[in-house]
């Protein structure tokens, strides 16, 4: 008796999924998520009892404010995911091919009857449902801690704006992931697969920027220049800064977890005059990013079809 | 019918010709041997035929069935044990075993049950639930040697499998493939530069070198191709009744009816050259003269002699 094709599909992201959860990296990487969670809930709690006082509006949207309050000393929770979000993709990754092809272990897989994009793609779901597990696990936490503390339930709104924060976040761990395994396609090695991965991980985070404001400073040296009367330095800040997965994810998730937020970059005074400082609704907030969104995904899908197409391409020989 | 057909495979790397217009036609049941020094493109020529490598030109049918056309049907009925087979270490002999019967779509039980059997098969029934990480590479060898009978080959492809097992090991291993392929009546294809161990245990040998099949055939058939003329040596130890040394020409004047090449002496010892095979003539002169002959050994070309004859003619 011989089962249909597609098992064995989900036998190899089922050997894939044992391989993370067993692997020791997986399970220091998943501590210290944790404990970032539960540390940002501290200060939540902390700083929530202040937030709900000082301002006793109806539809304050307490469980959002879960996720996005922080202190002076521990930033909020999506901080936190944009920062470490990549580096949980990037370790994921490294060394999804260039490990088995060095241990022997690809071509003996190979040999055996299954298309050959079994295994990217096994080694792509797999990983994407371990991080959305951890995803919605994580949120779930902090919904089900906050319903404890708050006392009442979260609105439907609130619920669904979570779902698609969660769900953004998945997206964004998962461009990284499949960044990782195009590098690890790349390069034989794990590690150099490994630091290239950090290396744009740490330029995104930090070197770009620098790089943005540096240029800004010399070509628009001052506010009154004829430059600057063409394009505001932050108007264009911004749009240099969009290139980045980090920013994407880190205006895409304030948008939805602060529905106060209206625009995203600079409003002139025509566009703000005459309107209500309303929360904006869900599907206005969406509308908002939706582009992000959209960005994020493409990305997502060139760097999985780059690893697609050079792994189907690539030539497997024993090690 | 046969079971493999190469025909004019060639495999180039940019200027590089790895592979070379090879020919080569394998029966069922077969066992044959793919000699070369390293780095002749055995390797190549065997990742052609699983479909792992395209060819540049010129197709290999292995079961009827064209890998670059069809390789997850090819790979359904052929097997391929590479130099240095990987596993994963941290995983049991028994969940790596159950790992590729799984994808060869057997069910979980069905891949529990063979595994066992294989496992038991190839004597390694005590270390079933050690890591593989802990394996001696005999064992490792013979775990990859049940991840290749999983799937109920037709065709075994080894590649240099006797690498790094000690004598006995190599002994225990070759014995193996040797009885379940007769058992089961698997066509055994494996490449080797270990010329003794091909001698052995199979029925063809292909000297393949620098890219090319140089010659294909039994022992004897690669004497003769690959050296031109067919010669063997028989060896005789005398002895002269009185003590007397026994001299090069007298065992000439003995022999002179016989058509013989060359008389090479050594103590007591001679080893004549001819063309055809006279050990028992020699015997019968040397006994009728008044020689003991107290040492008779017909020698006939070993791999090693014919490999390194070849080599040194054309260096």
């Amino acid at each position: 008796m011989k089962n249909n094709h597609n098992n064995t599909f989900w036998v190899i992201v089922q050997k894939e999924i044992t391989d993370h959860i067993r692997n020791w990296r997986f399970i220091i990487l998943s501590i210290i998520i944790l404990l970032t969670t539960l540390s940002s809930m501290y200060t939540t709690i902390v700083n929530i009892s202040k937030a709900i006082k000082s301002q006793e509006i109806e539809g304050a949207f307490y469980f959002l404010r879960l996720f996005t309050t922080g202190s002076e000393s521990l930033p909020s929770f999506i901080v936190f995911l944009g920062f470490l979000g990549p580096l949980l993709g990037i370790a994921m990754g490294f060394d999804a091919i260039n490990s088995e092809q060095n241990r022997g272990t690809l071509i003996r897989v190979l040999s055996q009857p299954i298309p050959r994009d079994y295994i990217i793609n096994a080694k792509f779901v797999a990983a994407l449902i371990i991080i959305s597990i951890m995803f919605f696990t994580l949120g779930f936490l902090i919904l089900g801690i906050g319903f404890i503390i708050i006392g009442f339930p979260p609105t439907p709104e609130e619920f669904l704006r979570i779902i698609f924060f969660i769900i953004l976040s998945i997206i964004y761990v998962s461009f990284w992931l499949n960044m990782s395994i195009y590098f690890s396609l790349r390069f034989r090695q794990p590690a150099t697969s490994a630091l290239a991965g950090i290396a744009v991980w740490l330029f995104c985070s930090i070197f770009y920027i620098m790089i943005v404001d540096l240029l800004i400073k010399i070509f628009i040296p001052s506010e009154t220049s004829s430059i600057a009367r063409l394009i505001s330095p932050d108007y264009l800040r911004i749009i240099l800064l969009r290139i980045l997965p980090n920013e994407l994810y880190s205006e895409a998730t304030t948008t939805l977890l602060m529905p106060s937020i209206r625009s995203l970059g600079p409003l002139t005074y025509e566009k703000v005059y005459g309107s209500l400082p309303n929360p904006l609704s869900l599907s206005q907030s969406l509308l908002l990013v939706w582009a992000h969104i959209t960005a994020l995904i493409a990305g997502t899908i060139i760097f999985f079809v780059l690893s697609y197409t050079s792994f189907m391409k690539k030539e497997i020989r024993p090690r | 019918m046969n079971i493999i057909e190469l025909t004019n495979l060639t495999k180039k790397y940019g200027n590089f010709t790895a592979v070379d217009n090879v020919n080569l036609k394998i029966k069922k049941g077969e066992i044959f041997g793919l000699l070369g020094p390293n780095g002749a493109g055995k390797s190549t020529l065997i990742l052609m035929m699983l479909g792992l490598t395209e060819p540049t030109y010129g197709s290999a049918i292995i079961c009827g069935i064209d890998p670059i056309r069809n390789p997850i049907e090819l790979k359904k009925k052929i097997s391929y044990l590479p130099e240095d087979i990987g596993f994963y270490d941290d995983m049991t002999g028994l969940e790596n075993l159950v790992y590729t019967a799984r994808l060869n779509k057997y069910s979980e039980q069905e891949a529990q049950e063979r595994a066992l059997e294989l496992l038991e098969k190839v004597g390694l029934k005590e270390a079933i639930n050690k890591r593989v990480g802990t394996y001696s590479r005999g064992m490792r060898q013979r775990l990859g040697f049940a991840d290749v009978l999983i799937k109920n080959p037709e065709v075994i492809i080894l590649d240099e499998p006797t690498l790094g097992l000690d004598p006995t090991g190599i002994v225990e291993f070759l014995n193996l493939i040797v009885g379940l392929s007769k058992k089961l009546n698997i066509t055994v294809l494996f490449s080797s530069h270990h010329l003794h161990q091909v001698q052995e245990v199979c029925d063809r040998v292909g000297i393949f070198v620098n890219g090319k099949l140089l010659a294909e055939g039994n022992i004897k058939d690669l004497a003769e191709k690959l050296l031109g003329k067919h010669s063997l040596i028989v060896e005789i130890g005398v002895k002269h009744k009185d003590g007397q040394e026994i001299k090069t020409e007298d065992i000439k004047k003995i022999l002179s009816q016989f058509e013989i090449i060359s008389i090479e002496k050594r103590n007591d010892y001679f080893s004549i050259e001819c063309k055809e095979d006279i050990t028992s003539e020699v015997a019968k002169s040397i006994i009728k003269s008044n020689i003991d002959l107290i040492h008779l050994d017909k020698k006939e070309y070993t791999l090693d002699e014919i490999y390194y004859r070849y080599f040194e003619k054309n260096n």
